[in-house]
């Protein structure tokens, strides 16, 4: 059995020694190969195959994964793989060629613009979240303003319980920040007490703790926190659609140039009424 | 004098001497390209430690270059994405500094007392279960520590202290002192065990106590092992990114001891995924320093080692 | 014989006792928390199916079938190379600066915290070779990672091989390469695999070098021979990098204390099994 063991192993010694630098070199082509059979087979419309690669914002992590799904099951030989890092690193990634596709859920600035196709996908409104159990219910886009920006405090100056606010936030890359920060005015101004790299983070804490007050995409919003009215305008599907709701941004599709075949039937797919209905489904709020 | 049986035992034929030869040639070759091979293989580990340092500075390098030495590593606001960005990482340097020693502070008492109960004081069957414990402890995987971070300790920490959050450098400096735990507590025992029966025997036929002995003669003999612990402990407590990512906060803040902080791993872990241009080039200079103060533990543990040697 | 019992000395006695008081409790208190709020959320579905938004389930089998083909990436490369380095170290070596060099290069490669290998697979494979998220590239950067402990590992079990045994061999013409191939292979095979086994280890419970190189992709495994390889490609989060992605979304914290309780028990078994393999290694 050891001897066995041993002859197996040599062998596998001899073999692999060269094998991993040989696989290394192999391995720096994938990409080409899955592209090129995403471009080949797309010609004859009926089988799609390859890999294509998603990355970019974390508000569109639930989208993009369930129009991945969808799509594979009318496509079984493609995989789409999402990957998260949110809006800023969708630009960079797609034009580092890490990936095919980036998600933002902002507008694309005029610097990123350079060499990108962008594609409306969805529209998506910024919840302001607070604790259920917080008595405020309402906030003018002022008040946000001082709070984010440290001037209130406390709950009790806007009529909640006498107890400091803490303020939570995204990262410097995420779309949601981004947005939010535009929107109230308090752009690279904002003081937060703790900065989370993902939108469920942000949730988490403000269902956990009394005290907190955060953003986050509009589709992520259930029992465990409280959506805030901005202005007197509660955030729904309605309001988001007819702008009366101001904390809204779109979701962006980003390729580089075209995109490839893959991409593009990706794409097509998602703004389809099929892929608008599955978008809805999830609780984003269709483009059309 | 490694020469073919065969031939002492009858001269072979013309014939069969050259296919002797010839095998012997062949495995003459055989053994220099198996040579080779293992050769190479050793090699592999010096050219990753090449290619690792040269890609460390090579990325890391030019920003700090760019953003200037002093506004880098003494710079105190980390803004890298306003419309004037300026990247100081000061905060994040102390808050990696306070954590660690923090977590040494903690964690080398408590890891040289359960050495010196592992190796001095504890029952036989006790030993065993101990060892096992740490070696545990040890093989916890960094993101199970953060998790009992993020839902056992930082609310403790929070209703303990009365902070609005419990996400702060004292809770990180909990879960990386039970973390560098089982690093001090091996190489403590092991040196421990190796200080000489003679020394120990000696201290207490002259009336010493046990405790005494352990305090006065055999700690200090094993000083250079649990040095090397201790800074073994600190590159484990350093570089440690999972676990602390989960509890600290991560807001880039002068580090206090119940503030939210943000620490060199986290840094770049934090804003990796989506940097791009000279924010991303910034977080390897992180990245750069981070590995710096690595290789400066290095030296002092090869110094350590050395000094123990004599 | 009378030893008269000191304050101090009792209070530091106390002390020991109370700091390896503290280390047991902990051990035990974090597994036993883990496993205790971890085990009930395991179910069938939920270790055999994918994750999925259009129906809201959780499954983490893509994870687990992520994770297995790290390991295999990682020890396919650095098992070889590994144990070439240390047979080279302890039979051909022997003591010039070379070796120095190596060695230390080995201890160096050890102390690297994994986030810098993070760091350098996220620019060298990632984005220079072009793998992108990949498990490949995962896989490729935790090679180097794991590399001082094989070497190591190896070099020990080498070195506790009885000299007569190599002598032996030699002595009545095998070749080195066969020496060491019928001999010392055979010999240190406990060692070895208390090397691949630890090293397992290191990489089921690694997460920091693998966000940026491997990624986070939950898509699930094709089981055509194409798809097989095909997985390489894709991006693939292991069971670590899922637990850190559930946890600080928080949503569902019943997932990440399964997956910490499959993890747990992953480690139980690898301690395990080092020990035994230990104790064979010992009566040899």
């Amino acid at each position: 059995m050891k001897k066995l063991l041993a002859a197996l192993l040599a062998a596998a010694m001899i073999t692999t020694a060269f094998a991993g630098c040989a696989s290394k070199e192999n391995s720096s082509t994938p990409s080409e190969n899955s592209s090129s059979a995403g471009s080949s087979s797309s010609q004859s419309d009926a089988a799609l195959s390859g890999i294509l690669k998603l990355s970019g914002s974390t508000s569109m992590e639930k989208v993009a994964k369930a129009w991945g799904e969808a799509f594979t099951a009318k496509n079984p030989d493609v995989t789409v793989d999402v990957q998260l890092g949110g809006s800023g690193a969708a630009v960079t990634n797609v034009n580092d060629g890490v990936s095919d596709i980036g998600n933002l859920s902002r507008a694309l600035k005029d610097e990123e613009k350079n060499g990108l196709t962008e594609n409306t996908v969805a529209l998506d409104g910024i919840a302001v979240a607070v604790n259920p159990n917080n008595g405020v219910e309402d906030l003018t886009i002022d008040q946000l303003k001082d709070i984010f920006l440290g001037n209130i405090t406390n709950w009790s100056e806007l009529g909640g319980k006498d107890a400091s606010i803490v303020v939570v936030g995204r990262e410097a890359g995420s779309g949601t920040r981004d947005g939010f920060e535009e929107i109230v005015g308090v752009k690279d101004a904002a003081k937060y007490q703790s900065e989370l790299n993902e939108t469920g983070q942000v949730k988490n804490l403000v269902a956990t703790n009394e005290n907190a007050i955060g953003y986050v995409s509009l589709d992520y919003v259930d029992d465990s926190i409280k959506a805030l009215k901005v202005g007197g305008v509660a955030p729904s599907e309605a309001t988001v659609k007819d702008g009366s709701y101001t904390l809204q941004r779109p979701f962006l599709m980003v390729t580089k140039g075209e995109g490839s075949a893959l991409a593009q039937a990706f794409l097509t797919f998602a703004l389809s009424d099929e892929g608008q209905e599955v978008a809805k489904s999830i609780g984003c709020i269709p483009v059309n | 004098m490694r020469q073919d049986r065969a031939m002492i035992l009858e001269l072979p034929k013309q014939a069969q001497r050259e296919e002797i030869y010839k095998s012997r040639r062949n495995k003459k070759a055989v053994e220099t390209v198996f040579e080779i091979i293992f050769i190479l293989c050793a090699l592999v580990a010096v050219i990753s430690v090449v290619i690792i340092t040269a890609y460390m500075i090579f990325s890391g390098g030019p920003a700090i270059g760019k953003i200037g030495v002093k506004e880098f590593l003494f710079g105190e606001v980390w803004a890298p994405t306003a419309a004037d960005p300026q990247f100081g990482i000061l905060s994040m340097i102390l808050a990696s500094i306070y954590g660690t020693f923090g977590a040494i502070l903690l964690g080398v008492p408590i890891g040289l007392l359960t050495s010196v109960f592992i190796a001095e004081i504890a029952p036989k069957k006790m030993r065993g279960a101990l060892r096992a414990a740490v070696e545990l402890l040890a093989g916890i995987p960094s993101v199970i520590y953060g998790l009992i971070g993020m839902i056992v300790v930082v609310p403790l920490v929070a209703k303990i202290f009365g902070l609005a959050l419990g996400m702060c450098l004292f809770s990180a400096i909990l879960i990386l002192a039970v973390m560098v735990l089982p690093t001090i507590v091996n190489i403590s025992e092991t040196s421990l065990k190796a200080v000489p029966r003679e020394l120990t025997e000696a201290s207490l036929a002259l009336g010493a106590t046990q405790v005494q002995t352990i305090f006065k003669v055999q700690i200090p003999a094993a000083r250079s092992g649990i040095m090397t612990g201790v800074v073994l402990g600190i590159g484990r407590a350093v570089g440690e990114t999972m676990a602390v990512i989960m509890v600290a906060g991560n807001v880039v803040n002068r580090p206090e001891l119940f503030g939210s902080v943000r620490l060199m791993t986290t840094g770049i872990v934090q804003e990796m995924s989506y940097s791009s241009g000279l924010h991303r080039e910034a977080l390897f200079a992180i990245g750069l320093v981070l590995f710096v103060f690595i290789m400066v533990l290095n030296l002092i543990l090869n110094a350590v080692l050395k000094k123990g040697a004599e | 014989m009378y030893k008269k019992l000191r304050p101090m000395d009792l209070f530091l006695r106390g002390l020991i006792w109370l700091s390896a008081g503290v280390t047991i409790l902990m051990t035990v208190g974090i597994l036993a928390y883990i496993l205790v709020r971890g085990v009930p959320s395991i179910s069938w579905s939920f270790l055999t199916t994918a994750p999925s938004e259009l129906t809201g389930t959780i499954g983490i089998l893509p994870n687990i079938i992520n994770t297995l083909y790290i390991v295999l990436i990682t020890l396919l490369i650095s098992t070889p190379i590994g144990i070439g380095a240390a047979i080279y170290l302890t039979e051909y070596g022997g003591k010039s600066k070379f070796v120095k060099i190596i060695e230390f290069t080995t201890e160096t490669l050890a102390g690297i915290p994994s986030i810098i290998y993070g760091l350098f697979g996220f620019m060298f494979f990632v984005v220079f070779m072009g793998l992108q998220y990949s498990i490949l590239a995962g896989g490729l950067t935790l090679s180097i990672m794991v590399l001082p402990t094989i070497i190591r590992t190896t070099q020990e079990a080498l070195k506790s091989v009885n000299p007569l045994y190599r002598e032996a061999a030699l002595g009545i013409g095998a070749t080195r390469v066969h020496m060491i191939r019928t001999v010392l292979l055979p010999s240190a095979m406990p060692g070895i695999i208390t090397a691949i086994i630890l090293s397992i280890g290191r990489i089921v419970g690694e997460s920091a070098a693998l966000i940026f190189t491997a990624g986070i992709g939950v898509k699930m495994l094709k089981l055509t021979p194409a798809g097989v390889f095909e997985h390489l490609e894709t991006s693939g989060a292991t069971l670590t990098v899922q637990l850190y992605q559930y946890a600080m979304r928080g949503e569902d914290l019943g997932v990440s204390f399964a997956i910490a309780a499959v993890l747990v028990i992953i480690v139980l078994l690898i301690n395990f099994a080092t020990k035994r393999l230990a104790r064979r290694f010992r009566c040899g």
